[in-house]
């Protein structure tokens, strides 16, 4: 691991200050990830700003209805917390899908959203990789790709974001809210957060350096069963091959309108609009929860290894709509 | 015929422990032997790796270290302050061997830095016993034969206690039917998707279940 300073940060204001001053400084939460990253050289900050006891630890009710969840809140207690579980349930089970016991009561929310790919590649210093060293070309487009990803990829990278959280949060429609080191705020939708590779796959999300998550809010629950779905290489502790957020509204044996998330397949959580937008008003049937998952994965490529990927997903999608209806 | 099993001979533990002995000279600055602690330092490495003082409090002890900032808890634990139990596995996070629990809480001891622990009240496998009382969870172990090599058993012990409180608390985990039910009966599908993030490569899983099952009936 390479030398660093550390510092624990006293305010927010401070923190993003602390981390804006120095272009080599990072924020460290939990660092289930970071750590771990460091320890390989991956990452190499020259100085840590620990932000995990700001008082940011909280989930508080909004006027709107919905829940503001703090930057600091543990995956754990997010997933543990009674609201979240009868409001969000699929929040819930996204979060118990991921990780373990041990690295989810360390995990901070916006460390999840922040978290890297576990690309091979990305993780072996003697390979290739363009989002370690831009420029550098990519060992997984013609590699061991089983994990990678089939829709919204580059040529420069084909890397997947490995949340299960970040995937529920896209089908609750989550915001996320920064505060900058001047002090000043913004509000992001999640589906913005996340950037596609394109040419810069190194950079991961909008947000500036030293730009610190805050919270994250979840607007009123949304009509309708939720179930998360994940499809993995083994039963617990393992990153999705391809996982399904999905939210359907039934009116009669009609759809009256669905919400629909994808993991394991891009860099960012997928949300299936085009999918949503056929289902809404259609008939709650196998049938045109097939039409909705051949739509959510039209345009999409494999690479060898992961072109599993593609009808997995479609099942997956037709699986959890028709799980989410039945227990409607 | 030579003894082959010298009680009084060094074993790997007296060493290890000699080395933390050692190391804490050298890290606090008493001088070794004749010799100025900073000469012996500067022999050994000529630009002096930078250290911070902390403050640790662990097994109700509290411990003041002085600690390089990229020192893991775990290696906090086992190099500087000769608490062998908790175990180097994989040092990733991957496989549960270095779990201790932190403020009641489990977590990889590996996947964390001493430094942000000043203030928590951290427990090891050292910690869990009163006297010579074992925790259930550890005589549940030694009951049921609850491994075979022994070196994930601290993890897995420290990571049971963790998740048992848990279960007590009613989270609910992956195998729940119903993430909203309130409370949480801890069948053996429960217990295995719960202690998933501890390996034991000797594979001595149902006797770890049947452990964790008996003290959670017990508690």
């Amino acid at each position: 691991m390479q030398s660093f300073t550390y510092e624990r940060a006293a305010s927010a204001e401070q923190a993003a200050a602390a981390v804006a001053d120095r272009p080599d400084a990072k924020f460290i939460s939990g660092g289930t990830n970071l750590l771990d990253l460091m320890k390989l050289e991956i990452e190499r900050p020259a100085h840590l700003v620990d932000v995990s006891r700001l008082p940011l630890n909280r989930i508080e009710e909004t006027a709107e209805g919905g829940l503001r969840i703090g930057a600091q809140v543990r995956n754990s207690d997010l997933a543990a917390d009674q609201r979240v579980r009868s409001r969000y349930p699929m929040l819930s089970q996204a979060l118990l899908a991921g990780a373990s016991g041990q690295i989810r009561n360390k995990a901070s929310t916006s460390g999840n959203l922040l978290q890297r790919t576990r690309c091979p590649y990305f993780y072996d210093r003697n390979m290739p990789c363009n989002k370690r060293e831009p420029g550098a070309g990519c060992a997984a487009f013609q590699g061991f790709n089983r994990m990678h990803a089939v829709l919204g990829a580059s040529e420069a990278c084909i890397a997947v974001h490995p949340s299960d959280m970040a995937v529920a949060m896209s089908g609750l429609d989550a915001r996320i809210e920064t505060i900058s080191p001047g002090g000043e705020t913004r509000t992001i939708p999640i589906g913005d957060f996340h950037r596609l590779p394109g040419a810069m796959p190194h950079v991961e999300t909008v947000l500036g350096h030293g730009e610190m998550i805050a919270a994250v809010t979840l607007p009123l629950p949304p009509p309708g069963r939720q179930v998360y779905r994940k499809v993995r290489d083994r039963a617990s502790y393992a990153f999705a091959l391809v996982s399904v957020a999905a939210i359907v509204e039934k009116s009669g044996d009609r759809v009256q309108s669905a919400r629909i998330a994808m993991g394991g397949v891009a860099a960012k959580p997928w949300r299936a609009t085009e999918a949503e937008r056929m289902l809404a008003g259609a008939a709650a049937s196998n049938g045109a929860f097939t039409d909705a998952a051949e739509a959510a994965l039209d345009g999409a490529i494999g690479h060898g290894g992961n072109d599993f990927k593609i009808p997995l997903a479609k099942r997956t999608m037709r699986h959890t709509l028709a799980a989410a209806v039945e227990s409607a | 015929m030579a003894k082959t099993d010298n009680r009084n001979g060094p074993t790997r533990r007296t060493v290890l422990e000699g080395g933390v002995a050692t190391g804490v000279l050298l890290a606090t600055g008493i001088p070794v032997g004749a010799e100025p602690a900073d000469t012996v330092a500067a022999a050994a490495s000529p630009t002096p790796v930078p250290t911070m003082p902390m403050s640790l409090r662990i097994n109700a002890k509290d411990l003041a270290v002085e600690l390089d900032p990229r020192t893991t808890l775990l290696d906090a634990l086992r190099n500087h302050l000769g608490l062998t139990g908790s175990k180097k596995g994989c040092d990733h996070g991957q496989c549960g061997a270095c779990t201790v629990l932190v403020d009641g809480r489990r977590i990889n001891s590996c996947l964390t830095l001493a430094a942000m622990h000043e203030g928590d009240e951290i427990t090891t496998v050292e910690g869990l016993a009163e006297g010579d009382q074992l925790h259930p969870v550890q005589a549940a172990f030694v009951a049921r034969d609850g491994f075979q090599c022994g070196y994930c058993t601290p993890g897995q012990i420290c990571s049971a206690v963790g998740m048992l409180g848990e279960a007590r608390a009613g989270w609910p985990s992956h195998a729940s039917a119903d993430v909203a039910a309130a409370s949480v009966a801890l069948t053996d599908a429960e217990i295995r998707e719960r202690m998933s993030g501890n390996i034991c490569r000797c594979a001595a899983y149902p006797n770890i279940v049947a452990a964790i099952r008996d003290a959670a009936e017990e508690a």
